[in-house]
């Protein structure tokens, strides 16, 4: 038995945190590793230090049995090593061939051998099952494609121990089979695959063995077929999970948001729906099929080409956002970092943002005492950690600072929540809560709308399920007629024709 | 208007786009490479009192160009330190460097010359001038070529782009910035040295705006060598008109006449700009 890679006692510091705490960890050759762990457990951390990305407080890292002095992604990749990250490092205006060689461009006679580049990078990925064309611009492919060219990065930089850090956020089920058939092969070849992941589907389906992560230390590391996903969830989160919240069949109300035709020139297509209250209307599709444009046209950050938008009956098409949100529309955006927070500002300044006026005395002053005791308040009951009012948004953990964003969206108490990737990067115990929370959210009577690239997610919260497909709506299926399969088809336009046809 | 499209024209109009080529194509190398580069202005006109200096201390036209080119060299130095190695704003101090600029030139002036307008004039420098016009094109097609044919071009793109990437892939950034900024000196000092040459010596601010102008056009050519040898030619020809003009006495005032090369510069960038696509991580 021969480890690919092996960490022993490896320590990381960024400033006074300690994100990893003397980790040690074993990857078989030949074999596939899944790390799980919730967010801010350490794996890409941990990740990233064996990639040598960054500096070792302490321990070290041996690749195939010789200790590296001195980690630096130059060392990784001449041991074989190469990663595949989370968020791709690719220049969208270069072309696929062009990302994939950098660093070790093919020559010819002193120059570029771009026809060269392009042949061999095409040949690789026919070899390995990845489909893309060599020459096109990184800007133009799909989320999916670039993680090939991802892959195929580290496949023509000579790596047999392929590092995937959550490959499959960013897919869709079809997308994650065929990752996963390419990952089974490169195993079959005698290559190594380390997966981190929180989802144990994924660890169960396809890794020979496991490592638990939590607050930076190994709590578990055992065979695959030795584990169950609840043990897993027991270790990573150092307790039991409520599970999905009780359905109390909530009286259903009137309508509160309709859409109709709504067309976005190049991204939607004539979506229509209708929220009621105490109903949770699930959005389910691959990102980039129209997501986006459906939640800014909707919350009016941007204007729709046609189309209708009604909230409580009231004509809103042509409303700022601020006048959408007086009606009673919250809004948990897709990207918390870049719509839903300010993340230089305080929480107490993040939470009570666009509600300053209530806060202000003679002459706009603000009452900052108020307002922080409102805001400690608002933390304590949403359990955001910590709950300091003064503390910047950005030092919170993803699933805190979610938190944060709705705690202020439901404090203003909203007729229609419009929730986009709720859970997206969140920890395991945050999204429970946060299932909580727009579950409550309904069973108050008002309306949500929850855009989710996540089955399980839907599936455990909403009524119905509409299917986004290339910016229109395929399908419309109550939950008791949604399940993986016709989801996952629906979602790809597998199915997209007979199910358009719905009664 | 007879003979607005002259020989006499065209070749005017090339004479002026001689330093908008130069500068903009050190532009292009700075910004490909993610480093804005104001201070181009700076860097054209420390090369035109290189130019003067060094011709006058030697007697030399090449010499002079050697020392132009050092001087936009040293600035870029001063300036790669200060955005590169300490990370100061680029902005900030790509005003500063091009302020630096214009105190330093008036200051040795008066120290070398004691004059406050012009240095003497320098011999004649001919041959020299006509080498760097035709050089400036043949450097466009070699810069656009070296961006897309050799490795350190793709290289010096990809820090451009997406520094992380760059990096994680054992590409350093650092080294290929300092290329980038530098040959932006080079370059752009070369621009001043035909000013110097141009003129026949060395007028205080006598660059006057062209590194802005260059800037413009790099812009207007999608921060491509060959795309700002057409921008640049296009403002140069509308200089040329415009003096020819002016001095044709057509009943346009003075003023407006003036103005018709910074028109078409706004216009054209209004035009064209959404279309031009930066650098993705320029300025960072």
């Amino acid at each position: 038995m021969t480890t690919a890679v092996e960490l022993r006692g490896v320590v990381v510091r960024y400033g006074a945190v300690t994100a990893v705490r003397g980790v040690s960890l074993a990857v078989e050759r030949g074999a596939i590793h899944a790390v799980v762990g919730e967010n801010g457990a350490g794996k890409s951390t941990l990740m990233r230090a064996l990639y040598g990305l960054v500096p070792l407080a302490a321990g070290e890292v041996r690749v195939k049995g010789e200790p590296m002095a001195r980690p630096s992604p130059e060392a990784a990749i001449a041991r074989g090593v190469g990663m595949v990250h989370q968020h791709f490092l690719l220049a969208e205006a270069l072309t696929v061939a062009e990302n994939v060689v950098l660093g070790r461009e093919p020559r010819r006679r002193g120059l570029l051998d771009v026809a060269g580049a392009e042949a061999e990078v095409g040949a690789l990925a026919e070899e390995h099952g990845l489909a893309v064309d060599p020459a096109a611009p990184v800007g133009a492919l799909s989320v999916g494609e670039r993680q090939r060219v991802e892959i195929l990065k580290a496949l023509y930089r000579g790596a047999d121990v392929l590092i995937l850090d959550e490959p499959t956020a960013v897919l869709s089920p079809p997308e994650v089979d065929d990752l996963f058939a390419m990952l089974r092969a490169h195993r079959d070849r005698g290559g190594t695959v380390i997966l981190v992941t929180h989802k144990l589907d994924e660890v169960m389906a396809i890794s020979e063995r496991v490592t638990v992560l939590r607050r930076g230390e190994v709590v578990g590391d055992l065979p695959t077929r030795d584990a169950t996903p609840e043990a897993i969830v027991r270790l990573m989160v150092g307790r039991d999970l409520a599970g999905p919240p009780e359905r109390g069949a909530g009286p259903m109300g009137d309508v509160r948001l309709s859409v109709e035709g709504l067309t976005v020139r190049g991204s939607l297509d004539r979506v229509s729906l209708e929220v009621r209250g105490g109903e949770i209307l699930g959005v389910a599709g691959v990102e980039g099929n129209g997501q986006t444009e459906l939640c800014e046209a909707i919350t009016g950050l941007r204007r729709a080409d046609a189309g209708i938008v009604r909230l409580d009956g009231a004509d809103v098409t042509r409303a700022s956002p601020a006048r959408r949100r007086a009606l009673g529309l919250g809004h948990v955006p897709e990207d918390r970092h870049r719509r839903g927070l300010l993340l230089d500002l305080s929480l107490a300044e993040n939470l009570l943002l666009g509600r300053l006026d209530e806060y202000t005395r003679f002459a706009s002053i603000l009452d900052r005492r108020r307002l922080a005791a409102d805001a400690a308040r608002l933390l304590e009951r949403f359990d955001v950690r910590p709950a300091d009012p003064a503390a910047p948004a950005r030092s919170l953990s993803g699933g805190n600072q979610q938190k944060v964003v709705l705690a202020r969206e439901l404090s203003l108490r909203p007729r229609v929540l419009l929730a986009a990737q709720p859970t997206r990067g969140v920890d395991v115990g945050a999204i429970e809560r946060i299932h909580a929370e727009l579950d409550g959210v309904r069973r108050r009577g008002a309306g949500v709308l929850l855009i989710s690239a996540e089955l399980d997610e839907l599936l455990a919260l909403a009524d119905r399920v509409a299917v986004l497909y290339r910016g229109r709506i395929v399908a419309t299926l109550p939950r008791a007629e949604a399940d993986r399969e016709r989801l996952g088809g629906l979602m790809t336009g597998a199915t997209a024709q007979q199910a358009a046809v719905q009664p | 208007m007879r003979g607005i499209l002259s020989g006499a024209f065209l070749l005017q109009a090339l004479r002026i786009s001689v330093p908008y080529v130069l500068a903009a194509l050190g532009g292009v190398a700075s910004e490909r490479s993610g480093v804005i580069n104001i201070a181009l202005e700076g860097m054209l006109l420390v090369g035109a009192f290189g130019a003067a200096v060094g011709a006058l201390a030697s007697g030399s036209a090449l010499a002079g160009l050697g020392a132009g080119v050092l001087a936009g060299v040293a600035l870029a130095a001063l300036y790669g330190l200060a955005v590169i190695r300490w990370r100061a704003d680029q902005i900030v101090c790509g005003v500063a460097a091009t302020l630096l600029a214009l105190g330093a030139t008036r200051y040795f002036l008066k120290v070398f010359y004691n004059s406050t307008s012009n240095s003497p004039r320098i011999p004649s420098t001919d041959g020299l001038g006509w080498a760097i016009l035709v050089g400036a094109a043949l450097l466009a097609a070699l810069a656009e070529a070296g961006l897309r044919r050799t490795a350190i071009g793709l290289r010096l793109r990809a820090v451009g782009e997406h520094p992380e990437a760059a990096r994680s892939v054992g590409v350093r950034v650092a080294p290929l910035r300092w290329l980038g900024v530098l040959l932006s000196g080079a370059l752009a000092g070369l621009g001043g040295v035909w000013l110097a040459f141009d003129q026949h010596g060395f007028v205080a601010n006598m660059s006057a705006g062209r590194g802005f102008i260059a800037l413009a056009a790099m812009i207007l050519g999608g921060w491509r060598p060959l795309g700002a040898l057409g921008a640049c030619l296009l403002f140069g020809g509308a200089e040329a008109l415009q003096l020819r003009l002016q001095s044709s006495g057509m009943g346009l005032g003075a003023g407006t006449v003036q103005a018709l090369p910074y028109l078409i510069t706004i216009v054209a960038l209004a035009v064209r700009g959404r279309a031009s696509v930066a650098p993705r991580a320029l300025g960072t």
